[in-house]
């Protein structure tokens, strides 16, 4: 299982044709108090860097790109009722959404945790 | 500053059975409303005058108002609001007269109307003006409208419309609700439109700029005359957000400027009471190519000298192209007479004198404040000042506690963490209604703040506001887990 | 000038602290093409303050305002207590922004909690926002939530609803790129439109009461839409009646929208008003508008905050629910100062009232000859069919100063059908005096 990342702060865990999909640690400390987040039906087809979801936190929204091709299969309807799961364990509990790879091989177009990690620190 | 400690129940909390605040005969009758099902209950609370006047009084006193404090809130035009507008606008003659009476019987109320759009048009060097908006917002969508008739009109499909990045949210708001696309454009590092970038998404599928001038940093666009020219060059139209036009009027004509559409915020620019938080009034001023498809209805005047309302595309051969209607009834008339007793008031002279003044109170503070804050920009702002985070890095103190900390000192905060292209910004607008005396204080207090800021005592402010009637409120609880009413 | 407190010398001390000669150098950047040798041509100077009261008043006077006063359709003429004029005025209500800093605007955030909980309460809805500009942007709104939550780019529009309500929409329609049917007006009779609504619609949209004046049981509209999953949205521009009719709410609507100018409102020859805007808690996150929501301060007091902002166009921008900014904040505080006076009983009391007034106006005009009243039930306005078109007539009786109502053809004017259709509405202002010199006009004009 591979974890890799973008450059928008998405995460993105494969295990075989399907993945997770959630936003960094990074990305939530920068959001502050996330108050909802808009997330696809399930079975939408998103395309590399469109619309994914939208994370609200009390005075922005942003927007949270698909980081490949792929198909929604599942929702984390848990975030329905508790968006701070977002804050408090971006990169497990509060994950986004499960999708179907398109063509798993583009994963490795993506930043592996080294070069994200390195990427962020020159952020700003 | 006196600082209410108590709080006040809400009315539903006062509430006492078997009062009320207006005596009305009890009648008995036989309900005759065809099937409909008659209320049983509602639920409203029972007060008598006295406990309503109490409340709403206590609850008056726990808001900041232009009329108690310096509210220098950029980009909102907290002005002084001259009480003689309210008094006008209370004459039984425009208070009972009514939208739907015949023409003969209002035209009084016709006649102002076409007073005012006369002067905005002059004022402006426009050819027309759709009156009706409700709001800036509303003008904003009116004037997109205009400009969507146009290219239809001409058969044209263009869909881009180019929105500055420090724009009003408004805008790719607006643009986006009609179909457009927005695509922004970049900022220079002197804060205005990026020409290089501007010249880069320029073609002909663009529709139209939506740009603000002076924009929403306060500067004013220098190229704007060049801007216009580009656009009408390649067959698009220049909708200019007329939010700051306070820093103009009287002084610079829009249309010399080669605007097509631009909203007048009445409440801002021609200081009408903003009544936390509207009614506002945004009237469209229109170039000649963009005119035949204002919004009805329309006042006109006839050769006789009477008024005449057209309400339909079917009345005057020169409203055949006339998008429709936007809003119910004429538009906000009582917004339209606080507006010509201020204008009046000013007359021509005056209006140059406020813009002038408002342009030079915003210099004052900010030549008062740049040696300890960082100014965003270099050189001359217009009817405000713009400040970000930089002078107070490594302080530990935010924007958002600048903000509060004013607070405590009697002044209503700034405008803050808007425009979004600069960090933690700090937008200052004083208006040409503060007097040197108030200005000077408030850069004393602010460079107090910046100074105990930079001395370790950022502590103190992070914990302001102290002598407000709250100390700062969940915004997060309040968002996560939504109460809106009160539930018994 | 009165307005402006800085003197010539400040202005000269400020200029030299600034570093500049004069103002104008302040304004370099304006293009040379936009530079005036001087003032704006053709305008008068300032004016003193009794100059500019003396034209105003001269404006004011022009309107025919006095007589018997018979005029509705959208926007009513009531009563309104001098306290909630005299609140509304004090400067801490009237000259405040909209309440972004909580610490600071607690009285108008209150205000406007407490204006919600009353909406909600009036309309039977769970939640209502913060006010709109008025009930017909209210109700443009209210279909474009609509569609927004059933994903369908079609409305309909009852016959019945009041012409300038529908034209916005249509004009909403034309722009934004949706689809709008409107069933044909039934003067007198209820106007469903549900035979249009199919499983492509969004919502109904019905007025009650309706434009002729009809109240509707909304019951079946409710269930029909329902079973196609479409919107139930309802219209009521005479808020008054809500003291008598049963909610919108009880009867299943999705989404309510009303004018409130009618509670503690001046006419105005139309504006501002206020737009009431109410929907079930389920539709939340796609109501427009300002919303206020309780929160606690850092030591636990109980405050109230904006809320839901992230909805809006400052933040969501291109991807906002409206580009509405603003709301009517100080229409919407006198709604809610003058329902608190009237209260639960007064509210019923006034409306009971308005009715008995509408009965008494009704039985009167029956009885002049040419006159048929085409409603068999009604709130406080009703319709009359004429034996001549009511335009004529309308402007003869405006000579004699009494206005004797709205002309239906001043609001459907392609609809030959209406041109003999007047509206007539009575409320608690209007005496029998007046009913009386009304049906004394028309039995003159008709004979």
């Amino acid at each position: 299982m591979s974890e890799k990342y973008t450059k928008e702060h998405e995460w993105i865990r494969a295990d075989g044709e399907t993945a997770l999909v959630g936003i960094t640690d990074y990305a939530q400390s920068q959001l502050g108090d996330i108050i909802f987040v808009e997330l696809p039906e399930t079975g939408a087809k998103l395309s590399k860097d469109g619309d994914m979801a939208v994370v609200e936190s009390v005075k922005a929204a942003s927007e949270v790109y698909a980081p490949l091709d792929c198909e929604v299969v599942e929702i984390n309807s848990a975030l329905e009722a508790e968006p701070a799961l977002v804050n408090q364990s971006p990169q497990a509990d509060g994950w986004f959404v499960r999708v179907k790879l398109n063509n798993p091989d583009e994963l490795n177009e993506l930043m592996d945790k080294a070069a994200y990690d390195d990427f962020v620190s020159n952020l700003d | 500053m006196r600082v209410e400690t108590r709080a006040e129940p809400l009315i539903f909390e006062l509430d006492a059975q078997g009062r009320s605040g207006v005596d009305l005969p009890e009648v008995t009758v036989t309900p005759k409303v065809g099937d409909a099902p008659l209320r049983e209950t509602i639920g409203l609370p029972e007060l008598s005058e006295p406990t309503v006047m109490r409340h709403y009084t206590r609850l008056s006193q726990l808001n900041m108002s232009i009329d108690s404090n310096m509210y220098p809130l950029g980009s909102c035009t907290m002005k002084h609001n001259p009480r003689l507008n309210e008094k006008v606008v209370r004459l039984p003659g425009f208070a009972r007269a009514h939208p739907l009476q015949p023409q003969s019987q209002v035209q009084g109320a016709l006649g102002l109307i076409h007073e005012l759009a006369n002067w905005l048009t002059t004022l402006t060097n426009t050819h027309a003006v759709a009156m009706s908006p409700s709001a800036g917002a509303h003008g904003e969508l009116c004037g997109m409208m205009c400009i969507q008739a146009a290219l239809r009109d001409r058969g044209d499909d263009r869909k881009i419309v180019l929105v500055p990045e420090s724009a009003h949210g408004t805008n790719p708001a607006t643009a986006a609700t009609l179909g457009f696309k927005v695509e922004a454009i970049k900022a220079n590092d002197a804060g205005r439109v990026d020409m290089a970038s501007f010249k880069e998404k320029l073609n002909d599928q663009v529709a139209a700029i939506m740009l603000t001038n002076p924009n929403t940093c306060g500067l004013f666009e220098p190229d704007i005359a060049t801007i216009a020219d580009l656009i009408h060059e390649v067959g698009g139209y220049f909708y200019c957000d007329g939010a700051n036009y306070n820093a103009l009027m009287g002084r610079v004509r829009p249309g010399d400027l080669g605007i097509d559409a631009m909203h007048i915020n009445l409440h801002k620019t021609f200081s009408t009471p903003h009544g936390g938080g509207g009614p506002g009034a945004g009237p469209v001023v229109l170039s000649e190519a963009l005119a035949p498809y204002a919004p009805l209805p329309a006042v006109v005047k006839d050769d006789d000298g009477t008024y005449r309302l057209v309400e339909t595309p079917q009345d005057d051969p020169r409203f055949a192209k006339s998008l429709g209607r936007i809003k119910a009834f004429h538009g906000q008339m009582g917004m339209f007479i606080r507006t010509l007793s201020y204008i009046l008031s000013h007359g021509a002279d005056g209006l140059y004198q406020a813009s002038s003044d408002a342009v030079l109170n915003a210099n004052y503070i900010k030549a008062g404040l740049s040696d300890v804050m960082a100014p965003s920009y270099e050189g001359a702002c217009m009817h405000e000042a713009l400040f970000d985070e930089h002078a107070l890095k490594d302080t530990g103190v935010t924007t958002l506690d600048m903000a509060k900390a004013l607070i405590d000192e009697g002044f209503h905060p700034m405008t803050i963490y808007f425009p979004l292209v600069v960090k933690g910004a700090m937008l200052i607008e004083p208006t040409e209604t503060e007097d040197k005396i108030t200005l000077d204080r408030f850069i004393s207090v602010m460079r107090t703040l910046v100074a105990k800021a930079k001395k370790g005592g950022g502590e103190a402010i992070k914990n302001t506001p102290q002598h407000a009637f709250l100390k700062r409120l969940d915004e997060t609880a309040a968002a996560r887990n939504p109460i809106l009413r009160w539930e018994p | 000038m009165r307005y402006l407190p800085l003197t010539d010398t400040n202005r000269k001390d400020m200029c030299k602290t600034i570093g500049v000669d004069s103002v104008d150098a302040l304004f370099a950047d304006v293009p040379k093409r936009a530079v005036l040798p001087g003032l704006i041509e053709g305008l008068p100077h300032h004016a003193s303050e009794m100059e500019v009261e003396h034209k105003l008043a001269t404006f004011a006077g022009q309107n025919q305002v006095d007589g018997p006063f018979f005029a509705g359709a959208g926007t009513y003429r009531h009563h309104i207590p001098a306290s909630v004029d005299y609140l509304i005025q004090r400067g801490e209500l009237l000259t405040a922004y909209t309440p972004y800093q909580p610490e600071v605007s607690q009285g108008t955030l209150q205000i406007l909690f407490e204006f919600q909980t009353q909406v909600a309460l009036l309309t039977g809805m769970e939640v209502a926002n913060a006010s709109m500009y008025d009930g017909s942007t209210s109700t443009v709104e209210a279909a474009m939530m609509a569609m927004r939550l059933t994903k369908r780019a079609k409305c309909v529009l009852s016959g019945n609803l009041h012409p300038h309500y529908r034209e916005v929409i249509e004009t909403t329609s034309h722009t934004v790129g949706f689809e709008v049917q409107t069933s044909s007006p039934t003067p007198g009779q209820v106007c469903r439109g549900t035979d249009l609504v199919d499983d492509s619609v969004a919502c109904l949209v019905v007025q009650t009461p309706d434009l002729f004046g009809l109240p509707y049981d909304l019951r079946d509209l409710a269930e029909a839409c329902h079973k196609v999953g479409a919107l139930l949205v309802v219209v009521t521009t005479e808020v008054i009646s809500l003291g008598m009719l049963a909610s919108p709410g009880s009867q299943g609507a999705d989404i309510v929208a009303a004018e409130g100018q009618s509670i503690g409102n001046a006419v105005g020859f139309g504006g501002p008003h206020v737009g009431l805007l109410a929907c079930q808690k389920a539709h939340l996150r796609q109501i427009p508008g300002r919303l206020c929501g309780e929160s606690v301060d850092e030591d636990g007091r109980r405050g109230f905050v904006l809320t839901l902002a992230a909805r809006e166009q400052h933040i969501r921008r291109e991807k906002a629910t409206s580009n509405i900014c603003t709301n009517s904040g100080l229409c919407a505080t006198a709604f809610s100062i003058h329902l608190s006076l009237l209260g639960e009983s007064g509210l019923a009391r006034l409306a009971r009232l308005n009715h008995a007034k509408a009965q008494e106006l009704a039985d009167i005009l029956a009885k002049v000859p040419g006159v048929t009243v085409l409603n068999k039930g009604f709130f406080n306005e009703f319709t009359l069919r004429l034996k001549k078109p009511a335009t004529a007539v309308v402007q003869t009786l405006a000579e004699q100063g009494i206005c004797a109502g709205v002309p239906v053809s001043r609001l459907m004017p392609k609809d030959d059908s209406m041109q003999n259709l007047l509206l007539v509405t009575a409320t608690e202002l209007t005496s029998s005096e007046d009913m009386q010199a009304l049906a004394h006009g028309l039995k003159g004009a008709l004979s």
